[in-house]
């Protein structure tokens, strides 16, 4: 087992193929090999990866650990923003903290069903999933007044030194994200309760205070995704999020962060969330029909994992 | 050696009570709000929605009890019933018939066996495989039947709505489903799955093939599949490359919701009908209750998490241990 303990880290790898991906673009479609195109490209991973950093927390955290409500939440917060700021950029910082503590009560939910009552992980956060997409509905009934701040928009899509705004703030959360579980005491109990439950609260660690600690922080991060896709997107709608749910729990796993738990890093995802998202642009602009891009997906998906999303040996 | 396999059994094969208990209050709720719900007619309409998720759940337990996961399910059950509607026509003979469900019942093992390939032999992680695999098997799908259609002979269709020996058809197809179970949890291939579930490493201590078993509860959960897609086109007599999606999930719900242990072990197939027996008479209660339209989503939902958080509830309320 330890002879074929991976030597390449798996955030290198996911890097330099997603780098792989985008020449084996230019060869194949000549004219995708240019620099708005990668910046294009690495613009939209920067939603999912900032989607994904929860779900990267909570599935170090281990135990089968697994947020399937961060979609709805994505949604939820891109929708209150609209909403609470109603297009204003003065009321943007409050419509923002609204969304943030409603996404972080949503998790704190998910994380004391999850410790409280013992709930799998999988079925809480699916159930919660539809919850929230209820609430919407019942809240909305189908009619969402708001607007998007300007402010938010420029805020993401305006460019500084000729770069998206998104990839500043998603570049600012990857340091907060490699201080919190490199450098704080939270983040070395983290890693500890995802290795192993039982030594972690032997060693004194409070295991069901970190568990929701860490569904309130997903739920949080969430929101701030929904957030950050509202200003991208320009307009809010009932499956805004739909489409980040698999590919939030891909891209960590891609990149390197091991679903038993206990082992992974933030840098793993991103480099995760880059080589998903090129590899669906390379499909797309391939134009080979939608039927054959699931295809490849999924072939192009099996063989990342095959390479890196090997589980333990837990037998 | 002997007494405690067996005593463990009889233990497991009681994890549907429960679940049985909430269907009884559930469909007693409904029958308040819905006098006419013991009717043939009523009750014949309900089990021909029920049947193909139960069907579906089934195989989703099996997989579930040998540890492992299957997200693929909805795109296996969308990709037999596109191919059952290109390979049967309405003009189609029995044979023809048979010859459909043939080839669908070996696509889906098939879709099984690379799932279990992947899973028991890859050591690929369960969960995000058979989402990858999905997009596999969808992708298919939609290159068989591109746009939606097809139709099926008319007497087959019929004959799903009807109630042969004043018995509906689905109601058949329910029994079978249980005797099936029945059947299949007496073979040494059920013992090895709750084996594999409950301790993976004490299963392969006492000569049990781990990836063998892992691999076969696939192939068996493709092979559900396929007549799950069969009973689904029986139902809406036509074919849609995306008409499995949305039975994914609640398969996984279904069967937690039937009490078996999602790491696995421990529950069956009885606890996981129940589940979707559940989960259905929720949506007809909901809609008998006359909860408005944008609220039943939300009311649905609540239920559902009310009955996954019961066992825990009761369990804190007993006094922690």
């Amino acid at each position: 087992m330890r002879a074929r303990m991976p030597r390449v880290p798996p955030p290198v790898v996911a890097l330099l193929l997603s780098v792989l991906l985008f020449f084996v673009a230019g060869v194949l479609q000549p004219g995708f090999l240019n620099v708005d195109q990668a910046i294009n490209i690495v613009r939209l991973a920067a939603f999912l990866g900032i989607i994904a950093a929860g779900q990267t927390l909570v599935i170090i955290s281990g135990g089968e650990g697994i947020d399937l409500s961060v979609a709805n939440v994505v949604t939820l917060g891109a929708i209150l923003t609209f909403m609470v700021s109603g297009g204003a950029s003065e009321r943007l910082l409050p419509a923002v903290a609204v969304a943030l503590a409603v996404g972080a009560v949503i998790g704190l939910v998910n994380g004391l069903g999850i410790v409280a009552l013992s709930i799998p992980p999988l079925v809480m956060t699916l159930g919660m999933a539809g919850v929230v997409k209820g609430t919407i509905l019942a809240v909305t009934q189908g009619d969402i007044p708001g607007g998007v701040p300007p402010l938010l928009a420029k805020l993401v899509t305006g460019r500084l030194l000729g770069l998206p705004g998104v990839l500043y703030l998603w570049l600012l959360l990857a340091l907060l994200m490699w201080g919190l579980l490199e450098r704080t005491g939270y983040g070395k109990r983290l890693f500890a309760v995802g290795v192993n439950r039982s030594t972690a609260r032997l060693s004194g660690v409070n295991v069901p205070l970190t568990v929701v600690i860490t569904y309130t922080l997903s739920g949080l991060l969430a929101a701030l995704g929904g957030v950050l896709l509202l200003g991208f997107t320009q307009r809010v709608f009932l499956s805004l999020g739909d489409s980040y749910l698999f590919p939030s729990i891909a891209a960590v796993v891609v990149g390197g962060t091991v679903l038993a738990g206990g082992r992974g890093s933030y840098v793993g995802t991103m480099a995760g969330a880059l080589v998903l998202t090129m590899a669906e642009s390379l499909l797309r602009a391939m134009r080979i029909g939608e039927a054959y891009q699931m295809i490849v997906f999924g072939l192009i998906l099996v063989a990342l994992l095959a390479v890196y999303g090997r589980q333990r040996d837990s037998a | 050696m002997r007494a405690a396999p067996a005593g463990a059994a009889r233990f497991r094969n009681l994890t549907f009570l429960v679940p049985l208990l909430v269907l009884a209050l559930a469909v007693l709720l409904n029958y308040l709000l819905q006098p006419n719900l013991f009717q043939p007619r009523v009750l014949n309409g309900n089990l021909r929605v029920m049947l193909p998720l139960m069907v579906l759940t089934a195989g989703q337990a099996v997989v579930i009890l040998a540890g492992g996961i299957d997200l693929s399910v909805g795109a296996v059950v969308s990709l037999v019933n596109v191919l059952l509607v290109t390979l049967v026509t309405p003009d189609s003979g029995p044979a023809e018939v048979l010859l459909g469900l043939a080839v669908g019942v070996a696509v889906g093992a098939l879709t099984g066996a690379v799932n279990g390939v992947c899973v028991a032999y890859l050591r690929l992680q369960p969960i995000v495989t058979t989402y990858a695999t999905s997009f596999l098997f969808s992708g298919v799908a939609l290159a068989v039947l591109p746009r939606p259609g097809g139709a099926l002979p008319r007497g087959l269709t019929t004959f799903y709505r009807s109630a042969p020996l004043g018995v509906p058809a689905a109601a058949y197809g329910v029994a079978l489903l249980l005797l099936v179970w029945w059947l299949l949890r007496r073979t040494r291939f059920m013992q090895h799955v709750y084996a594999v579930g409950g301790a993976a490493a004490a299963a392969r201590a006492s000569g049990v093939s781990v990836s063998w078993i892992r691999f076969s509860s696939y192939v068996v959960m493709g092979v559900f599949a396929a007549f799950a897609a069969a009973m689904l086109t029986l139902s809406t007599g036509s074919g849609n490359a995306r008409l499995g999606d949305a039975m994914t999930l609640p398969s996984i719900v279904a069967v937690v919701l039937g009490g078996t242990r999602l790491a696995g072990g421990a529950g069956g197939v009885t606890g996981a009908v129940i589940g979707v027996a559940i989960l259905t008479v929720i949506r007809n209660l909901i809609t008998f209750a006359n909860v408005p339209t944008w609220y039943q989503t939300l009311v649905d939902a609540v239920i559902i998490l009310a009955a996954l958080a019961g066992p825990g509830l009761v369990r804190r309320l007993r006094g922690s241990r």
